[in-house]
């Protein structure tokens, strides 16, 4: 599903975030990104998402050139094919916990109802339906990663790419989002994880790359 | 020290706000320089040019016949400073490529130079002085003959006119060198004086009087009279336009600097938690304000003080005064006005940054959590609007103060475009209404062979096929009981309702013994419509009607018939029969030796034009100041959110969605800063049109003051919409532009 070939990024000053890294990545697979600060994991990740683009190198997703792809059509690209789950959330506070899950779907302007009735179906799938009137700032921790999860899954995109979805949380909250991304990817969900945890990436992963200096280190 | 420093120095990272924050501010200043300068112009422009000029008290001429030099040079003792004597000729002259453009007779003064005299230093406008016996510098007045004309008199002379001065004391219609005036031949001496007592007409009178009989003297005291009936006709509308100007620059100052001190809190954030005291945090936020608008003002004050020589010398043109010069003052009024609207804005939004909690001044570029604007964010996700677009509309509401700002600068905005496109119609409809006899006919007969009522043209008209309806007019002075002067009278032959005044009070007449009159007349006698007038040289004239012709003078207009007295040419006014073929119509009056022309509207007057570009200039000017302020809180609120406008991108939000959203961030406040700032507006004209009118003496009929129409009230209203995006479009385009890992990485 996923290829990433002889991909580098470089920042101001020549430095690499990723070096000539390669990798492939299988439908339904679930694959643990490791390492330390500053390896490329979260530059990967972008890269997949069509949040930046590669200084070399081309990304590949679902037979879709990311790499080449504008500021639009990225953005279409990613409505269609990609879930986002951010290390602290990015939901908007000022928006209900259905608005934030229902942002995405309304964006790409799926019918209303429908959006809906899926928003619904999965705070109730994720057991936060008791929370859908409410404001985010309202939640813990954990309940806030769960809405952030539904809302990346809103418009069921087959990859769903997680940077450090437990970073942000504490213990319980940690195990929770442990669950709900085992039970995703039971369901066939195509999951990337970025994540420092090596407990949440040996409970979850079917596969694990570490990363050190831009380069796949094993 | 360091430490503010580095509070500072994150101007100069955000280049793009820092780049609005100055340009707003500027913009404003300069928006304060202008409108200081056009209330300094507004108020006793006649007075300030006086005193400019060293105007003179008494403009005396001694016939050369009867008094040598040296007696007229023996007055000066007279008085508490004099100049002259200065010989002085009259001519009559045309234009040497249309010499049957005659020019009335000019009195010239010979003086060697403009300015140097302890009395009456004339302001040269256009052109210089003149050098040579063959070289005019003519007055400025309602005749207007420009630099570079050659200008040949009845004996032949040829006379280069080389430049176009004004003297504030009307001392001549134009000047020479002495030696050019005593090449034509002096008729006489001109000596001016100026007075410690000159403030009344008893003591003008006096001085008059000391001087000797034979002299032909004027006062300033009617020189200021007539100034002051001029100057009463535009105070109101560009000091309208100053203090909307002011409020507007106020605001927009305001808003940038507290706007410029929200921008900074999460920098200060960080240096909290560094340890930077909650004094040093007001000292550095007031800091970080105050330098971009000191630059701001700079700018603004070089700006203003560029466009103020085309605002001056059209203000000047309106007052019949001399262009203001460069003020000091009022710039550095502009600079501490601006400052101080700084620092009094920037202080609260400096204590409020200062007591924040560290930890929430480095959460900003998040969603704001205050819960403001929920309900808007609800509502919007609720309706059918593409959310990007309800998205943007519920943003500002998390802001009200910021909203607020927006709101009364959309609103003042419109405000100022209502205002002056109702001005303009105004005062086209007073303009058309001083053109009416030409607009309202076909044809104009040429009073040549219409000596002695005309009878021999209306024989023609009368028997050429096509003439419709047609009447005469002709000038005359009518002399009416009370009036010092004769009332300026136009007397008509035939039916001349086809002229197409309006009637402020009362009918047209309808025949001999029956008048209409201007406000001006009845203001002038102390008359009513219904009363009747006497004079020598017509018998009683009944005022059967208050006519409005545009001007402010005292006229009569009555049938010819009643008015005996008058002998002269007519003019007449022909309305063609439906169908007529103009030209050749003419064709047959020509053949017939009747001189005739199409109808023609002239040209605005010159002061409409002088008018007209002033309203366009402040205008614009007032328009770009809210456009510019709209930018600056736009910019500020995208740099707000921008790690929200990242989320949104990571969602799957495309540029031009993007861009929507940022774009409909200002459409409430457009919607309701235009439908605020047009009813505005509206009641500003409804106030300054009138308030000119009556400062000249004009009634003004409805019809000239009803000049918005619903569907342009409409468009108006949507003036705020224009102004808010395009003040939007910047902003939108950087939101829509910046990449999606750089506005996540914000935070």
């Amino acid at each position: 599903m996923i290829d990433v070939a002889d991909v580098s990024r470089r920042y101001e000053g020549d430095q690499a975030a990723l070096d000539h890294l390669s990798l492939h990545v299988a439908e339904g697979e679930c694959l643990a990104l490791l390492g330390p600060s500053g390896s490329g994991k979260s530059t990967l990740l972008n890269l997949i998402a069509g949040l930046d683009r590669p200084t070399e190198g081309t990304v590949t997703v679902g037979g879709t050139r990311v790499d080449r792809l504008g500021e639009a059509a990225a953005a279409r690209y990613r409505r269609a094919t990609v879930g986002l789950v951010f290390q602290f959330f990015n939901l908007l506070d000022d928006l209900t916990v259905t608005d934030n899950v229902l942002l995405p779907a309304q964006i790409a302007g799926r019918p209303a109802a429908d959006s809906r009735r899926r928003a619904r179906q999965l705070l109730e799938t994720l057991g936060i339906d008791r929370h859908a009137d409410a404001y985010p700032g309202r939640l813990s921790g954990g309940e806030r990663q769960r809405v952030a999860v539904a809302r990346a899954l809103m418009n069921r995109p087959p990859l769903l790419l997680a940077d450090e979805p437990t970073g942000a949380l504490d213990t319980a909250s940690g195990a929770e989002v442990r669950k709900l991304l085992i039970d995703l990817h039971a369901e066939g969900q195509t999951i990337v994880l970025v994540t420092h945890d090596e407990v949440l990436a040996a409970a979850v992963a079917t596969r694990t790359v570490r990363l050190v200096d831009g380069r796949v280190a094993s | 020290m360091t430490a503010i420093r580095s509070v500072v120095r994150g101007a100069q990272r955000r280049r793009v706000s820092t780049i609005v924050i100055v340009a707003a501010t500027a913009m404003a200043v300069t928006a304060t320089v202008l409108a200081g300068l056009l209330l300094a112009a507004s108020s006793a422009p006649f007075a300030n040019a006086f005193a400019a000029q060293r105007g003179a008290h008494l403009t005396a001429l001694f016939d050369a016949a009867s008094t040598t030099r040296e007696q007229a040079a023996a007055t000066a003792a007279r008085a508490g400073q004099a100049a002259g004597p200065f010989p002085v000729t009259t001519i009559s002259a045309a234009p040497a490529d249309a010499p049957r453009f005659g020019l009335p007779s000019l009195r010239v003064v010979g003086r060697a130079a403009p300015g140097g005299d302890a009395v009456d230093r004339v302001t040269l406008l256009t052109g210089r002085w003149a050098r040579g016996t063959d070289e005019i510098v003519v007055a400025r007045g309602h005749l207007r003959i420009p630099a570079g004309t050659t200008l040949r008199t009845a004996d032949g002379t040829t006379l280069r006119v080389v430049g176009e001065g004004r003297s504030i004391s009307r001392t001549a219609q134009g000047w020479m060198t002495p030696d050019g005036v005593a090449a034509i031949g002096p008729t006489g001496w001109q000596m001016l004086y100026r007075y410690a007592d000159a403030g009344s007409e008893a003591a003008m009178t006096a001085h008059t009087a000391a001087l000797g009989p034979g002299v032909q003297a004027q006062s300033w005291l009617s020189v200021r009279a007539d100034a002051a009936h001029r100057t009463q006709l535009f105070v109101p509308l560009l000091s309208a336009f100053g203090l909307l100007g002011l409020a507007l620059a106020a605001l927009v100052i305001g808003n940038v600097a507290a706007g410029t001190v929200a921008s900074a809190i999460r920098r200060i954030g960080v240096m909290k938690a560094l340890g930077l005291t909650p004094a040093q945090v007001v000292r550095a936020c007031l800091a970080q304000a105050l330098l971009p608008g000191m630059i701001g003002a700079v700018l603004g004050i070089v700006a203003g003080d560029l466009l103020a020589v085309p605002l001056t010398a059209d203000v000047a043109e309106l007052f019949g005064t001399v262009p203001m010069s460069v003020t000091p003052w009022v710039d550095a009024a502009a600079v501490v006005a601006a400052l101080l609207v700084i620092s009094a804005t920037a202080a609260p939004a400096a204590w409020r940054a200062a007591r924040l909690r560290t930890v929430d001044a480095l959460a900003v570029g998040r969603t704001p959590h205050s819960g403001r604007g929920r309900l808007a964010a609800r509502l919007a996700a609720r309706s059918r609007l593409p959310r990007p677009v309800g998205l943007g509309i519920a943003q500002p509401f998390t802001r009200p103060a910021r909203l607020l700002a927006l709101l009364l600068t959309i609103g003042l905005g419109t405000a100022a475009a209502t205002f002056a496109i109702g001005l303009a119609s105004s005062l086209r409809l007073v303009q058309a209404a001083d053109q009416r006899p030409a607009t309202s006919a076909d044809v104009l007969v040429l009073p040549v062979m219409a000596q002695g009522g005309g009878a021999d043209a209306r024989t023609v008209l009368d028997t050429t096929p096509g003439t419709g309806s047609y009447y005469g007019r002709a000038p005359a002075d009518i002399a009416v009981d009370g009036l010092h002067d004769p009332a300026n009278g136009s007397v008509t032959s035939g039916d001349a309702t086809a002229a197409g005044y309006e009637m402020l009070a009362g009918r047209w007449y309808t025949g001999p013994g029956e008048a209409v009159v201007t406000t001006g007349l009845l203001t002038a006698t102390g008359k009513h419509v219904g009363d009747v007038v006497t004079g020598p040289g017509h018998g009683p004239l009944t005022l059967v009607g208050e006519v409005f012709d545009g001007s402010a003078n005292a006229h009569l207009y009555t049938d010819v018939a009643g008015v005996p007295g008058v002998r002269t040419g007519f003019e007449w006014y022909v309305k063609l029969r439906p169908g007529t073929d103009r030209d050749a119509y003419l064709a047959a009056l020509r053949s017939r030796h009747v001189p005739a022309e199409a109808t023609r509207v002239e040209g605005a007057d010159g002061t409409l034009i002088v008018l007209d570009s002033l309203t366009a200039l402040l205008t614009a000017l007032l328009v770009a100041v809210a456009g510019l302020g709209v930018l600056n809180a736009v910019v500020l609120d995208s740099r707000d959110r921008v790690h929200d406008i990242g989320v949104h991108k990571s969602l799957g939000m495309t540029p031009k969605q993007t861009a929507a959203m940022v774009i409909a961030s200002v459409g409430v406040p457009g919607l309701v800063g235009g439908a605020a700032g047009v009813p505005a507006g509206y009641l500003l004209h409804h106030w300054a049109v009138p308030a000119m009118a009556a400062g000249a003496g004009i009634r003004l009929p409805p019809s000239t003051i009803d000049v918005y129409a619903v569907g342009l009230l409409a468009v108006l209203a949507l003036a705020g919409l224009v102004i808010g995006a395009a003040g939007a479009l910047l902003p939108a385009g950087w939101a829509a532009r910046t990449r999606t890992a750089v506005t996540l990485r914000t935070e």
